[in-house]
């Protein structure tokens, strides 16, 4: 608790700035997220959407600036960095589920190697989770034989199987066929709803529109703007927000 | 023909001889390599310079230099012993050679193994908190390793013909046993020598075919 009595922030990123190479990828983000907040990033690709949510468990790391995660400064390395990323959810656009590992034990490797959990409890769990996100049938199948959909639903289980503070979600839906959007798009939504901390980076504005708190829109390595979702599609106040959303809106 | 059958025996045990110094230079080799891979790909510039050195200098070596080294060196002027026995102690030598030798090569087939699991794997480890050994024992090596199953097995192939290196320092493996027997038997040279042949056609052709079966069978699906 603050000196004003409200609960701290969640994420709390200063002035921070990345280049690779030549490209300044992230030019002095500042931006702080409530628990319980689910921020939408969206932007033209390149903008740095991405790196953005990937600083966040320093799965990149930035040049200058700092990051707070739940009032701590990101560890650097090591178990400190590791235990950091234990509370701190990651969905990615390629699913990423273990190849060589059944959905079940996808969902139980974290608890088991991390956390400490008994297989017996961490695979009740795990079964829990999975028939949550409507998988619990495949639970003993590899992620090669489930489609995209699918495996994007286990991964968020996986993520939601470590009890994390906030779950990031990079470009969840991309990398699917379009039939199988919604599906994962729902569990995201029920997510959201039961008030996780969550920051999305993707295209799905009708997402946006009905689960977000505040859309930031990046651009260029920079935070353009930042608005409630209706105010932001209704009446983005700059020339750039106003171009993005003129291609993406019309048709 | 004769000679084969009479020395039957002397020509068993030569080839168990084989046997075992394949295996325990093959198992500690598989041990070596894959720490030595770890190495490699660790951030850790030291280890990650010595793997390296330790790679380009073995697999550099002539295999008879490294044998020659371990039984002369290592054996004669360092004064290593392992037993008391003397060719005891010159089998356990040339075991550390090939062990060394073989190692280099394990190495570099599993780091080539690790180059085929997706950089998602181990983001997708870290992101859930695994420390970089967990990330390397449980989600990047088991992919690795079964990615390079086939190579592995023609490693292995390698070593069985390689253990005939160890008569420069005298154990009397397959190889040895052979010349001697063409020493004694003058006369079946030919014969003798095809004896030999066939019983490393036998130890290598179902070596082959177990680790293609194998391949198949434990390759991940992606």
């Amino acid at each position: 608790m603050t000196e004003n009595g409200e609960a701290p922030p969640l994420v709390v990123l200063a002035d921070v700035n990345k280049h690779f190479g030549n490209l300044h990828v992230l030019r002095d983000i500042n931006l702080t997220i409530s628990r319980g907040e689910v921020v939408v990033v969206i932007g033209p690709s390149g903008g740095g959407k991405s790196t953005l949510c990937r600083t966040i468990n320093r799965l990149e790391t930035v040049d200058s600036g700092t990051i707070t995660f739940d009032g701590q400064p990101l560890a650097a390395e090591g178990r400190a960095l590791a235990r950091l990323r234990s509370e701190v959810g990651m969905v990615f656009q390629s699913f990423n589920l273990f190849a060589h590992k059944t959905i079940l034990e996808n969902v139980t490797l974290g608890p088991i190697k991390v956390r400490g959990l008994s297989r017996t409890e961490a695979e009740r769990r795990g079964m829990e989770l999975l028939e949550r996100v409507d998988i619990g049938a495949q639970a003993s199948k590899y992620p090669a034989q489930l489609s995209g959909g699918q495996q994007q639903r286990v991964a968020i289980a996986r993520a939601l199987a470590m009890n994390p503070k906030m779950i990031l979600f990079d470009e969840p839906t991309s990398a699917l066929d379009p039939e199988m959007v919604q599906e994962v798009l729902d569990v995201m939504i029920g997510l959201a709803a039961e008030g996780m901390t969550m920051m999305v980076v993707t295209h799905e504005m009708g997402f946006a529109r009905r689960a977000a708190n505040r859309v930031v829109f990046m651009a260029e390595g920079q935070i353009v703007e930042e608005n409630t979702p209706e105010a932001f599609f209704t009446s983005a106040r700059s020339e750039r927000a106003k171009d993005f959303l003129s291609k993406i809106l019309t048709h | 023909m004769q000679a084969l059958f009479e020395e039957f025996p002397v020509i068993r045990d030569a080839f168990w001889l084989t046997i075992r110094l394949t295996l325990a230079s093959g198992i500690t080799a598989l041990l070596l390599g894959t720490i030595l891979a770890a190495m490699r790909v660790s951030p850790l510039p030291v280890l990650r310079g010595i793997g390296t050195a330790y790679v380009n200098i073995l697999r550099n070596t002539p295999l008879t230099l490294v044998i020659v080294f371990c039984g002369l060196g290592l054996g004669l002027v360092l004064d290593v012993s392992f037993s008391t026995s003397l060719s005891t102690n010159y089998l356990w030598l040339s075991i550390i050679g090939l062990s060394a030798y073989t190692a280099a090569f394990v190495c570099e087939a599993i780091r080539a193994g690790i180059n085929t699991v997706p950089i998602g794997q181990a983001e997708a480890a870290r992101a859930i908190g695994l420390t970089f050994s967990q990330n390397l024992r449980l989600i990047v090596l088991p992919q690795a390793l079964r990615a390079v199953i086939a190579p592995l097995g023609s490693i292995l192939i390698a070593l069985i013909k390689n253990t005939t290196v160890a008569a420069a320092i005298g154990v009397t493996e397959a190889s040895l046993t052979m010349k001697t027997l063409f020493e004694s038997h003058g006369a079946e040279v030919i014969p003798i020598f095809f004896g030999f042949a066939l019983g490393f056609v036998i130890l290598t052709l179902p070596t082959g075919m177990l680790f293609t079966w194998l391949s198949k069978r434990l390759a991940v699906i992606r």
